[in-house]
């Protein structure tokens, strides 16, 4: 202690202390304050962009153009949001294999990560639909009955009843929705791909969204139940009336020609 | 035994049945009835048996018919629906359609019932079908047929107007947009159409009234009149007896096969229940009609894949064929050619085939019964036209299912219309040609068999070095089996002139008679079965080759 007092009014101390103090203030700030953290996210995020932003430029400019403006070929990506690219490279439409009616289905080029990264680069263009959360998208939480009511007034019409898929002019179509992950329904909705129309929040509201999911997996999933038997595609009576046509027909005529090759002179011989 | 027929007063010990038998022949005549048709002897084919699958299908229409009927509620009043099925509890629906929710899920059995109603529905009119396109390629239609071809036919119809309001029935949204459909064909009439709407609907779309409606015609009307068609239908069988295919001992005057009693009733029970286990498997493994899944109907919904059942295929497929046409004439009315057109179509060609019979026989004027069946490559005009038919038929179904094909084989749906609507008039044309030209080959291959006999697929050299192949004479029955046909001749015109050498007066029509006879008949149209003198020239020894 003899120390500190012989030296607490050297010219010096209050200096001393200003610097302590600054230092210890600086040094909360840097702990404490938020603006730091939004830094680090935010490089991370510039990151992101700057990754997908590469993959872009191998992958996707060469139809939707340098900066996503879009081209002859391709429609531009500015204000598609993250979820359009998360279920047009998620479900493997594309990158597009070959200009056609319509994109396919086929298998998914990119991992995950790389999908964020192109997402996040898309997203930086303009303001659009983001990849929405796990809970907006979960069957568990809809109402399958509501939903149901929403599908035959929605969606049934291109799709089916069941969502089987259905056919649109000049070799488009609606594509089936069995199986598909709840989270590409959901995106679909939101961004509205291809042919189909986009059902924003503000005409469908999320738990709305939520309860066709929830309808979907209630009637057209590899576990859904199905208690009439075999579901026969469900296409309606077009597939009912050929399985009538060949297997129904096809063995009551070999029950017949069984029957009358079965003759009482026959067994005779 | 043997006393009981020497003392007349035993009589009264006779064994309960023969007591039971005397009584009932008392009152009812039983004896006779059952002298007169117990031996009436069918003849065995496979083909003969599709007529039955039909009845047997019938049958099994009416007994699980009435099943359903204890159950279902005919009516369209509105209901908030609180049965088993979990996606659906909570939203509002038509009793009817609740009520087929319930026979589905909450009736004991409802739901293998109702599937095997609609196989069983399904089934029926494809039998019907099946049968008919058999009298028709054997020409069994022929005289004293043709008045059983028209309660046949009319049969026909009736199936599928009985199968289209029971479709109806359940008011879900498929079977709704069907009902929606049918009011656009009615509305589709000129002059008549608004008026029926409103008649039949009891007002504006939909309404109250048609699903009671429907329900009447569907259980009462239509079943009714249909069995009593079946059973003048069966009455003149047995009246006319069974057709048969000629064969040594089978001649124009008699039936070879088997007794209705005990061989037939046996056959034909065992194919009743064998009819029954194949459309209860069926119902049993296949889904059909799943009503659950499809929502109630409601006018402001509608779904794809919204097709009728397969018998109205053909006339959904003349409608999707058809360019959307439309007139408004003066005076604000609309002529509707989208629909009028196919709609007349469809039962302008029903009418075609109901009096096929009666044109045949003004153009062959033949006035013979004719009991043998004939092989469809012995009447080549006759079979190309079914077939033609039958072409044009399967196109207007595939049209009448554009979009599944589309979806399902990767096709656009435009394309496929374009080819129906092509193949409409094309294909038949093609399908006429070529099978007359197989029936024609056909019948010069059973002339080569006659005349030389079977190839033995034995090559044998001769001494002077020539290899020829052993022929094997066909047996005295199959001879007498492809030649038993008779071959009609082409109608003549007659002399130009009478004996006075005045000009003769010929009809048109009659004109027209021998032009198609020629036609049917002609040289082109069919190859002369060989004679027995052909026969025996070239069987006479000298080496044919």
């Amino acid at each position: 202690m003899k120390k500190l007092s012989v030296r607490r009014r050297h010219p010096l101390a209050a200096l001393v202390v200003l610097l302590l103090a600054l230092a210890a203030t600086g040094g909360l700030y840097a702990t404490l304050a938020p603006a730091d953290e939004a830094q680090a996210e935010a490089s991370a995020q510039s990151l992101a962009i700057e990754e997908g932003k590469k993959l872009y430029d191998v992958g996707c400019s060469s139809c939707h153009g340098s900066g996503g403006q879009g081209s002859s070929d391709g429609p531009s990506l500015t204000g598609v949001g993250a979820a359009a690219v998360d279920f047009q490279v998620g479900t493997g439409r594309m990158p597009l294999q070959q200009p056609g009616p319509q994109a396919e289905e086929k298998p998914v080029v990119y991992t995950q990560a790389e999908i964020d990264q192109l997402a996040a680069y898309v997203a930086s263009l303009g303001p659009g639909p983001s990849v929405p959360n796990e809970s907006a998208y979960d069957p568990s939480a809809g109402d399958a009955a509501r939903g149901g009511e929403l599908f035959r007034t929605n969606c049934s019409q291109c799709h089916n009843f069941t969502g089987q898929g259905g056919a649109l002019t000049h070799g488009k179509e609606a594509p089936a929705l069995d199986n598909v992950d709840p989270r590409y329904i959901y995106e679909a909705m939101v961004t509205g791909p291809a042919s189909m129309p986009s059902f924003p929040n503000s005409t469908l509201p999320e738990e709305e969204k939520q309860d066709i999911i929830a309808w979907l997996h209630a009637v057209n999933t590899a576990d859904s139940p199905s208690p009439g038997g075999l579901g026969l595609g469900g296409f309606g009576p077009v597939s009912e009336g050929l399985f009538a046509w060949t297997f129904g027909m096809g063995a009551l005529i070999a029950v017949a020609v069984w029957i009358g090759a079965r003759t009482a002179k026959a067994r005779k011989s | 035994m043997s006393t009981a027929t020497k003392d007349p007063k035993t009589r009264g010990k006779a064994p309960a049945g023969e007591k039971i038998a005397d009584w009932a022949d008392g009152r009812v005549g039983l004896y006779s009835l059952a002298k007169a048709n117990m031996r009436k002897i069918f003849p065995d084919h496979w083909s003969f048996l599709l007529g039955e699958i039909c009845l047997y299908s019938f049958i099994i229409l009416i007994l699980t018919g009435v099943y359903l009927t204890m159950f279902f509620v005919p009516s369209m009043a509105e209901v908030e629906y609180h049965g088993s099925y979990v996606p659906m509890q909570g939203v509002m629906m038509t009793e009817a359609y609740a009520s087929t929710l319930d026979i589905s899920f909450d009736v004991r059995g409802g739901l293998l019932v109702r599937q095997i109603h609609h196989w069983a529905a399904l089934i029926f009119v494809v039998g019907i079908m099946f049968h008919m396109m058999r009298v028709f390629f054997t020409g069994s239609f022929r005289k004293p047929r043709e008045i059983n071809w028209l309660f046949g036919w009319t049969l026909f119809i009736l199936a599928v107007f009985t199968g289209l309001t029971g479709y109806s029935l359940p008011d879900d949204l498929l079977s709704g947009t069907g009902i929606r459909f049918m009011e656009g064909a009615i509305l589709s009439m000129p002059v008549v159409g608004t008026y029926i709407q409103m008649f039949l609907f009891g007002g504006e779309f939909p309404g109250h009234d048609i699903i009671p409606r429907f329900f009447v015609i569907h259980v009462l009307l239509l079943p009714g009149i249909m069995l009593g068609l079946v059973a003048a239908h069966l009455i003149l069988i047995i009246y006319h007896k069974h057709t048969h295919f000629a064969g040594p001992g089978r001649t124009n005057d008699n039936v070879v096969g088997m007794p209705f009693l005990p061989i037939y009733m046996a056959k034909a029970g065992g194919f009743f229940f064998l009819v029954f286990g194949v459309i209860a498997a069926i119902a049993a493994t296949a889904t059909i009609n799943p009503v659950w899944v499809l929502g109630p109907y409601r006018p402001d919904q509608v779904s794809t894949n919204a097709q009728p059942d397969w018998y109205l295929g053909f006339s959904e497929g003349l409608v999707r064929m058809m360019p959307g046409w439309e007139w408004v004439i003066p005076g604000g009315y609309t002529l509707n050619f989208g629909l009028m057109i196919p709609l007349a179509v469809f039962p302008g060609v029903l009418v075609l085939i109901g009096l096929y019979p009666f044109f045949e026989s003004w153009l062959t004027r033949d006035n013979r019964e004719h009991h043998i069946a004939q092989r469809p490559r012995n009447a080549p005009t006759r079979t190309g036209l079914g077939v033609a038919w039958l072409v044009a038929y399967g196109v207007a179904l595939v049209a009448g299912g554009n979009d599944v094909w589309a979806v399902n084989f990767n096709l656009s749906i435009n394309a496929i219309t374009w080819v129906c609507r092509i193949g409409f008039f094309v294909f038949p044309v093609v399908a006429f040609v070529i099978t007359r030209r197989i029936c024609l080959g056909l019948q010069r291959r059973d002339r080569e068999k006659v005349l030389h006999g079977r190839e033995t697929g034995v090559i044998k050299r001769l001494p002077h070095g020539e290899f020829v192949e052993v022929h094997e004479p066909l047996p005295r029955e199959a001879l007498y089996t492809l030649t038993a046909h008779d071959q009609d001749r082409p109608a003549e015109l007659g002399p130009e002139t009478d004996e006075n050498g005045v000009r003769r007066k010929v009809s048109p029509l009659e004109r027209l008679r021998v032009k198609i006879s020629r036609g049917y008949f002609g040289e082109q149209a069919q190859i002369p079965k060989p004679t027995s003198e052909e026969y025996r020239e070239i069987t006479s020894g000298h080496g044919h080759h």
